[in-house]
């Protein structure tokens, strides 16, 4: 399976099902210590991303074309803080995807660019109960995955795996944060929602290599 | 749920749209994407003033777009911030040439989406200044939050660097007042009952019947603690206690009152929180040189109410009783 225009595409497409799949699930977790908007603005976000790829006949001939239209209209369409977050993310995860095919190392630089994108704009660090939670650890598992010479559908699932751990664990901290901050210790128990989505995305980009999620 | 609406997807955009043929002596109304701005366009020689957020907060900010407050304000989605592409052309059409003042409420979604349009904005040459309004109390202003929400106060910065604005202050003045406002102006507000997003169609959190929420924000968002519910009196102590504490009040100094509505409570029970603070205010010395009573800041139909003490300087409450002529305010 290589990582092609072709599976950028998919991914986008993927995420939009699987954001609306979880979108009550987002709601009830934002719900619980945000202010129950997140599925809702990112499922308005995707599914004009979908309207947007069916507009564009031709395949664009760069990963980074794909990843852009994304991120520019994510930006334009979610709201609240996941939109600039997650645009920025794919904004600067198109920028180092300038590629037709990404190999393991490619797959790496894509997931730290949108860590990047995401601490840029929104300047949380790991431990704070956010997305960070959930990309952090993704990135440290790519690049063990990659340096270990795995093939680049390997090294998503390995950053997968370890964002859906990063992001159970953010259910025992306090948010620092976002919206959740305002609870403070309150916001103990709960997952975050970010930090969930952003797990759901991944799952995407593994279900978009046709390999087992 | 029941609601006065058609379908939730357009409540914003309909809502708009009929604020826009209410008014329309007042503002123009853009639906793609959806401004509200100043009828008769950026005035020539005067800072423009943009402010924005989720809607919901009504008659903020749109109801503040006229003559002595704001020139353009931006509806996001209910409790959603407005996205960049929408404030964008926000900042450009409150451009004369003098610049621009974008009051932006201190919640991480409009922090981020108004950063991102200011940049924007600047790419194209408009020189914007940002003032973020953190006025609550309830949450505290430290590393481990993302500081203090903007709340009601943000009705008295966008009144006051308004009036400077019209007097003819240039940019820097402008956002120096606002700022000066924002550093003197505190909140805490209390929830009876949660509100219900279109949307989502549920209450956005669930509160039992002899309970209260002190420390609310506007989103329907919890707040610091619950406590059984009480007299008018006692809750107004509880709201106004940490206010002055926080803003340090000394008696003898001129204050503004404000007591808002979040929405759902009525007229009637604002006055008499109105009147235990106006009278906690008088037994400490401290002197309420001017007030507000009403609906201006809400959640919804939430029930409930807060509490802003602005204190007051000659030169704030001059432009404070300064003309202004908006849909919600105007002397």
């Amino acid at each position: 399976m290589t990582l092609d225009v072709a599976w950028a595409q998919r991914w986008a497409r993927e995420s939009a099902a699987a954001i609306a799949a979880a979108k009550d699930e987002l709601v009830e977790l934002d719900r619980q210590i945000g202010d129950g908007d997140h599925g809702e603005n990112l499922n308005r976000g995707f599914q004009a991303v979908v309207l947007k790829l069916d507009l564009i006949p031709d395949a664009p001939p760069l990963i980074g074309d794909v990843l852009k239209t994304v991120a520019t209209t994510l930006m334009s369409s979610v709201g609240g803080a996941s939109g600039p977050l997650y645009g920025t993310a794919f904004l600067r995860a198109a920028k180092v995807s300038g590629l037709a095919e990404l190999d393991a190392h490619a797959v790496v630089a894509l997931l730290e660019g949108a860590l990047e994108g995401i601490t840029a704009r929104g300047k949380a660090q790991v431990g704070e109960k956010t997305m960070v939670d959930a990309w952090s650890p993704a990135v440290d598992a790519a690049v063990l995955a990659a340096d270990a010479g795995a093939s680049p559908e390997d090294v998503l699932v390995a950053a997968e795996s370890a964002a859906a751990a990063g992001a159970e664990a953010t259910i025992a901290l306090v948010a620092t944060k976002g919206r959740a901050s305002y609870l403070g210790e309150r916001s103990i128990g709960h997952k975050d929602p970010g930090a969930a989505s952003s797990v759901i995305l991944l799952q995407a980009a593994v279900r978009a290599c046709g390999a087992p999620a | 749920m029941k609601k006065l609406i058609n379908d939730p997807e357009h409540v914003v955009a309909e809502s708009v749209e009929g604020f826009g043929w209410a008014h329309s002596d007042i503002v123009e109304v853009r639906l793609d994407p959806l401004l509200v701005l100043r009828r008769g366009g950026a005035v020539a020689g005067k800072v423009g003033l943009v402010s924005g957020g989720g809607a919901g907060h009504e008659p903020l900010h749109a109801g503040f777009v006229g003559v002595g407050m704001l020139d353009a304000a931006v509806p996001g989605a209910v409790f959603t911030s407005p996205t960049p592409d929408q404030i964008l052309p926000g900042l450009t059409a409150a451009d004369s040439g003098s610049g621009v003042l974008a009051i932006v409420k201190n919640y991480t979604g409009d922090v981020l989406n108004f950063e991102t349009a200011v940049e924007l904005a600047e790419d194209e040459g408009v020189s914007v200044a940002v003032v973020v309004v953190d006025d609550d109390v309830a949450v505290k202003d430290s590393l481990y939050t993302a500081g203090r929400r903007g709340v009601a106060g943000t009705v008295a910065v966008e009144k006051i660097a308004g009036a400077a604005a019209e007097r003819g202050d240039d940019l820097a003045s402008v956002a120096a007042i606002a700022a000066r406002v924002n550093a003197n102006v505190r909140s805490m507000g209390v929830a009876l009952t949660a509100c219900t997003v279109p949307h989502v169609g549920r209450p956005s959190f669930d509160l039992p019947d002899d309970e209260v929420e002190i420390g609310i924000g506007i989103h329907g968002e919890p707040g610091r603690h619950r406590i059984p519910a009480a007299s008018a009196d006692v809750i107004t102590g509880m709201l106004l206690d940490p206010v002055l504490e926080d803003l340090e009040v000394a008696r003898g100094e001129n204050v503004l009152l404000f007591v808002n509505g979040m929405g759902g409570t009525p007229q009637s029970e604002l006055y008499v929180v109105y009147r235990q603070a106006h009278r906690l205010l008088e037994e400490r010395g401290i002197i309420v040189a001017r007030s507000l009573v009403g609906n201006y800041v809400t959640s919804l139909e939430m029930q409930g109410a807060s509490v802003t003490v602005l204190r007051l300087d000659d030169e704030l409450t001059e432009l404070w009783d300064a003309p202004v002529h908006t849909a919600a305010l105007r002397w």
